[in-house]
């Protein structure tokens, strides 16, 4: 609860640097790439068994783009977690508010949330293979999970945390409880919806290789569990490259639409 | 005198670990139609609560308040209420923050737009109706706050603190702002502050209260005209009256 309680306060100062990202740091986090690729190439040349160079790894991923496999792995793949991830926090915005709202929603389902939390999506696969099969359903439901667990405290929190005088304010202007919650709850409580939402993400796309190792046909984890086998080491670079290129990608999207949707925060 | 708003034997009490916490003991107090109320006290003496009573927010533990001489059914927006912290939405525009209420009340939007338009001139924000909040100064804040009270045309304010965290320059154009406005359109103000000198300026009574427990210690009566100017702070009598309410309040006898 409080590890997610810090991790829902809106604007995170990380965040807002990246906004005025000046051109200074820009120039340093270039200089920090191409310097890693560098030493990468060195420890690669001097013969740190079985690393492949960069160029090694860049000829692979032309590769496996030109036959399509890296997008039909990546596709495969995204497609996966955004379902997983949809219907979890899609789910978790109005559990979350009923929990916030509603004092005998709380007494209900919280028991439940905190417990599931602590237990790692990942340590729920072998139950999930054994009651849904080794289809979509059980690598899609453990991305849920994640996805739905994370976002939920955070959307709860987020309700509770709405400040009590601006409801009073509501109120004495004679705002019944429905248009409360519409229109102070619901507005009130978006930053942490959407700081949930990231959160929730990260844990969905956290999720995926370990879902993919479910007896998956394609996708990125099933392509690097493959390579393995084959000491295909060019291969689980592309892949885990794109996992981070893809994951950083979606949660810069998310964080802009945060921006837009939260402009009106007062960021101290 | 016909009594706008009449709290008749106010208890209000809180369990605590070790017993009950008496925040408001036996209360009793009128304000008239139309006048203007300002409740001054140390910290702790149930100033606000009261307030928050007559505003429908919180309920006595026994006892009742009157509006009209009805009982109070809850909060209304014919008991405007301005808070020390804004309570501004901060999603939303000045504009939109007037005609919050006004939307509430179902007017045609030309109706609501005149009345927000109105208010909002009325607190001299109009250069700034389209802004969000976060870009306002605080003093332009609590204007607006105002505005959004004004804006339902209540016949009661109620003010916890309104200029309480505000520089003293804003707070002392906000006070004389407030009595312009307020001797233009005369509405029952119930206003709560800690500051003596505020207290006596605004006010045709100051309820003077003391704490533990939080009860009516005195009632000192402020015959200075209206308008109040800057003059009146310097006169002899606005001392004196200013000393009677400073006494009041610091150097109040512990209660039996």
């Amino acid at each position: 609860m409080t590890q997610l309680t810090t991790l829902g306060k809106p604007a995170a100062p990380a965040a807002r640097r990246a906004a005025g990202r000046p051109r200074r740091t820009l120039v340093l986090n270039l200089v920090a790439v191409v310097l890693g690729l560098l030493v990468w190439t060195l420890l690669a040349t001097i013969g740190v068994q079985g690393l492949p160079t960069p160029m090694e790894v860049a000829a692979k991923a032309g590769e496996l783009v030109a036959d399509g496999t890296l997008l039909q792995d990546a596709l495969a793949s995204l497609r996966r977690v955004l379902l997983g991830f949809l219907m979890g926090t899609l789910l978790a915005i109005p559990v979350g508010f009923l929990m916030g709202w509603y004092a005998t929603a709380r007494g209900l389902l919280e028991p439940y949330v905190q417990f599931f939390r602590t237990i790692p999506p990942l340590a729920i696969i072998p139950l999930a293979i054994v009651l849904l099969g080794i289809g979509e359903v059980p690598k899609v439901f453990v991305i849920f999970l994640a996805a739905f667990l994370s976002s939920v405290v955070s959307t709860f929190q987020g309700v509770v945390d709405v400040d009590k005088t601006l409801i009073n304010a509501a109120r004495v202007l004679g705002a019944s409880d429905r248009t409360i919650f519409l229109k102070v709850v619901v507005p009130a409580s978006t930053p942490f919806i959407l700081v949930g939402m990231r959160v929730g993400l990260g844990s969905a796309w956290g999720t995926l290789v370990a879902a993919e190792l479910i007896a998956a046909q394609e996708g990125l984890g099933y392509r690097m569990q493959q390579a393995q086998l084959y000491y295909d080491l060019s291969t689980i670079f592309v892949g885990l490259i794109a996992i981070g290129v893809l994951g950083l990608l979606m949660d810069r999207l998310l964080l802009l639409a945060e921006r837009r949707l939260t402009d009106w925060q007062e960021r101290r | 005198m016909n009594a706008k708003i009449s709290f008749r034997d106010i208890v209000k009490t809180y369990p605590m670990k070790d017993g009950v916490f008496t925040a408001l003991d036996h209360v009793s107090l009128d304000i008239a139609d139309r006048e203007f109320v300002t409740v001054v006290g140390p910290s702790g003496c149930g100033k606000s609560t009261l307030m928050s009573m007559a505003a429908g927010l919180t309920e006595p533990t026994s006892g009742e308040v009157l509006v009209d001489g009805a009982p109070v059914p809850g909060p209304g927006p014919d008991r405007g209420v301005i808070f020390q912290q804004y309570a501004l939405f901060p999603w939303l525009s000045v504009r939109k923050n007037v005609e919050f209420g006004l939307k509430l009340m179902n007017l045609p939007p030309d109706e609501r737009r005149r009345r927000a338009e109105h208010a909002i001139e009325l607190v001299g924000l109009s250069d700034f109706a389209d802004a969000l909040p976060k870009t306002l100064s605080g003093g332009m804040k609590q204007r607006c706050a105002i505005a959004r009270a004004y804006a339902v045309n209540p016949q009661v304010l109620l003010m916890d603190e309104p200029f309480g965290a505000l520089d003293a320059l804003t707070r002392v154009q906000l006070q004389d702002q407030l009595l312009d406005t307020w001797s233009r359109e005369r509405r029952t103000v119930m206003f709560i502050t800690h500051d003596v000198d505020e207290a006596v300026y605004l006010a045709r009574r100051v309820i003077v209260m003391a704490a533990r427990p939080g009860r009516v210690q005195q009632i000192v009566d402020v015959d200075l005209p209206y308008p109040r100017t800057e003059e009146m702070r310097l006169s002899p009598e606005f001392a004196r009256i200013r000393n009677e309410v400073w006494h009041g309040v610091y150097h109040q006898p512990k209660a039996a």
